[in-house]
């Protein structure tokens, strides 16, 4: 008797989960176990190319896979149980969404006959995160599950990237199923843009050539789209000055002189005066948010605008502009360097020597001056010798508040993908599972989290992952015993009344850090800032809490307080 | 302004909640939204009746093309187009001289009487919403026992079609 062809073998639904995120190349998922993922991680336990990083919250699991996506620019997976496991992860998931991460989390869900009945650890959760994602998936049939984890991971990295969920009956892991990935996924409904309108972009040159007082204002597009050569060679070829939003940092270098900051309530007096008064606004892979414009009755009078940006709901949003580009930032770019190589009309120089000196003279103004001669240690002058004794070459993440605002005003990113934070959200306890993340995807890499004793404390238990895992992270704590940012709020608009911001009964951060099994340090002086860093950062294999005593009252300047124009700054 | 949006939608859970949710979380205004199967049984149909400026509306066809389920989207107010809602309404009517006083009204206004018992007819009633309301203010001297109105739906005059 002849023997039949070999029949292909059908494997369970958990097995297809890890043969597809092989498939995908996925080499690490950040998770935590649970009832209805448990046939997953038996999977997962079966194999080795996949490996899986256990957090101590699922919070910390989404947040570590978008620093990891955010530090490499693949996507970030996190895998997180029924229930309260994905209730967990919406956090994670909201600020992915709002900064536009690439991220596949897949969630664990009650067997299909029991969804809708208040199972055990059920929740909604596809109707739960449906407002923060880009899309959402329940699974119901194992033959499904290829096809959707396919659509998942190309609909997170593609267009304008977000975070995607995929919602997996425990039943839909068990049952089994021949396994085909397919190689390519074709959506009707999802052709996101990648190449802009030929004549839309020779509009926008003309426009930008005829400037008097042009700026270039761009934004974490550029990072995600890796887009920063193309930017930095078609700033350069323009000789125009440049800024970048919060998110974009690192996307043209800091130290070219052409920058002029980071914009914004935050930003640069220089930058901010150059958007007020600007005749040519070039907004590249940028928003327009609120933190970024200030009163958009006052923004930009002067301006026309061009905008470039991979979605088409970004423009025309908060701001009316005048040459609109859909697609994807670089290309967009290539495209613009190469028509104006082949254009006769070159920028106004004289113009443009006259705008510079204006911004000179603004510049001159020096506004994040600090008292580097304080006796009481300067938030502003621990970040500054961080970067100095890095050589501006760390990763660097950071919580939300005021630490984050001197992270970004004086470590000087002269590269994309080296500064990660909340921008969008401005969720607290993103700092350590970020850095966390990023020491993943470069374990070589010095990877610094500038924080403050508020926002550690949201994910602080993550310090126990650090060390199973080893991560040599410096965690630098700007500790001013205040919810700083709500103090100088509270200061500027409260009359002083520090409602809840100050912050009692902390803990002994180096007891702390050291019962986890990891390196304390205390600093009181500012004298002793500089050789508590070299010491920490020295040590390339330990985890290391610099817990620094700042000054309380230090505020963030200069400010555009809610309401007012660019040029409207309160500097110190 | 007023404007009708049709748009076609994977038919799929969640597809609807995924409209109605964009439109509650961005504040968008929904004067009546309709949604059925069409031809082609994997996708839906929703017609979305909104108010709001040039700019908000412009944000709505964005904000709704970017959902990954809307295949196509067409803002029907731009074109010349057919819009049209339908009615039922219940009336009381126990008297011989209410019955033919709703039969001349029904008559006037095209519509069908589709119910009849002893008290009550059920009156279909199908066209623009202004002809609805006229109707419904024809009845003031009836007790009204219900009213049920489908929302708009439209379609494009002309060779303009919303399709795959």
């Amino acid at each position: 008797m002849s023997e039949s062809p070999a029949k292909p073998t059908a494997i369970t639904g958990a097995e297809i989960f890890v043969r597809c995120l092989q498939e995908e190349g996925v080499d690490i998922v950040f998770g935590y176990p649970g009832g209805a993922v448990l046939h997953i991680y038996d999977a997962l336990y079966r194999q080795e190319k996949v490996a899986h990083i256990l957090v101590r919250h699922e919070q910390g699991a989404v947040h570590a896979a978008e620093g990891y996506a955010k530090s490499s620019n693949k996507c970030g997976v996190a895998l997180v149980t029924s229930g309260p496991g994905a209730t967990n992860a919406v956090t994670g998931i909201a600020d992915a969404y709002m900064d536009s991460v690439p991220l596949v989390v897949f969630s664990g869900q009650v067997p299909t006959h029991l969804i809708g009945n208040d199972a055990f650890q059920e929740v909604d959760t596809v109707g739960i995160t449906r407002p923060c994602v880009k899309h959402n998936f329940l699974v119901k049939d194992v033959a499904d599950l290829a096809t959707t984890i396919k659509k998942a991971f190309y609909v997170a990295t593609t267009g304008r990237p977000g975070p995607v969920v995929v919602d997996i009956p425990k039943d839909v892991t068990a049952q089994t199923c021949v396994f085909e990935y397919p190689k390519q996924i074709r959506m009707r409904s999802y052709n996101p843009t990648t190449r802009g309108h030929g004549g839309q972009i020779r509009k926008a040159l003309e426009l930008i050539l005829s400037a008097k007082k042009p700026m270039l204002y761009t934004g974490g597009g550029i990072i995600l789209g890796q887009a920063s050569e193309a930017l930095t060679e078609f700033t350069r070829k323009l000789g125009y000055p440049i800024t970048n939003t919060l998110m974009g940092l690192g996307g043209f270098p800091a130290s070219d002189p052409q920058f002029l900051g980071m914009l914004g309530m935050h930003g640069t007096y220089e930058a901010n005066m150059a958007m007020h008064y600007t005749d040519v606004l070039i907004a590249i892979g940028a928003r327009f948010d609120d933190r970024v414009t200030g009163n958009i009755e006052k923004f930009c009078p002067y301006a026309k605008i061009v905008h470039v940006d991979v979605d088409p709901a970004s423009i025309s949003k908060n701001v009316k502009v005048d040459v609109p580009i859909v697609g994807q930032v670089e290309p967009v770019l290539r495209e613009m360097i190469r028509e104006l190589e082949s254009m006769k009309q070159q920028p106004d120089q004289e113009a443009l020597a006259a705008w510079w000196k204006q911004i000179e003279e603004w510049r001159a103004k020096d506004c994040l001056k600090f008292d580097s001669e304080s006796p009481i240690i300067k938030p502003q002058m621990v970040v500054q010798k961080l970067w100095e004794l890095t050589g501006g070459d760390a990763i660097v993440t950071s919580d939300v508040g005021q630490h984050q605002m001197w992270a970004a005003q004086f470590y000087r990113f002269d590269k994309p993908n080296r500064w990660i934070n909340s921008g969008g959200l401005g969720t607290m306890g993103v700092g350590l599972p970020f850095a966390m993340g990023a020491q993943f995807a470069f374990p070589d890499e010095t990877v610094a989290c500038v924080t403050g004793e508020a926002s550690i404390q949201m994910c602080i238990q993550e310090l126990s992952t650090c060390l199973q895992y080893q991560l040599p992270i410096k965690i630098v704590n700007l500790n001013n015993r205040y919810l700083g940012m709500v103090r100088q709020w509270q200061e500027f608009f409260y009359q002083g009344r520090y409602a809840m911001s100050y912050m009692d009964a902390l803990p002994d951060f180096v007891k702390l850090a050291e019962s986890y099994g990891h390196v304390g340090m205390r600093i009181e002086q500012p004298g002793d800032v500089e050789g508590a860093l070299r010491e920490a950062l020295a040590m390339k294999d330990r985890l290391v809490f610099l817990d620094f005593i700042t000054d309380q009252t230090e505020n963030v300047y200069p400010m555009i307080p809610a309401g007012a124009g660019q040029n409207e700054m309160i500097l110190v | 302004m007023r404007h009708i949006i049709s748009l076609l939608l994977e038919n799929e859970a969640g597809a609807l909640s995924r409209v109605s949710g964009l439109f509650s979380a961005r504040g968008y205004n929904i004067e009546s939204l309709t949604v059925a199967p069409t031809d082609d049984p994997s996708l839906s149909r929703m017609t979305i009746v909104t108010n709001g400026s040039e700019e908000i509306i412009e944000q709505i066809t964005k904000q709704l093309n970017k959902l990954i389920d809307v295949v196509r989207l067409i803002d029907l107010t731009l074109h010349r187009h057919i819009e049209r809602e339908m009615m039922m309404v219940k009336i009381k009517v126990a008297e011989a001289a209410q019955r033919e006083e709703a039969k001349r009204l029904t008559d006037i206004f095209r519509g069908n009487i589709v119910d009849v018992s002893q008290d009550t007819y059920v009156v279909e009633l199908t066209g623009h919403g202004s002809k609805l309301d006229s109707f419904l203010e024809a009845l003031r001297d009836f007790s009204v026992m219900e009213v049920v109105r489908s929302g708009v739906m439209g379609i494009a005059r002309g060779e303009v079609a919303l399709h795959l």
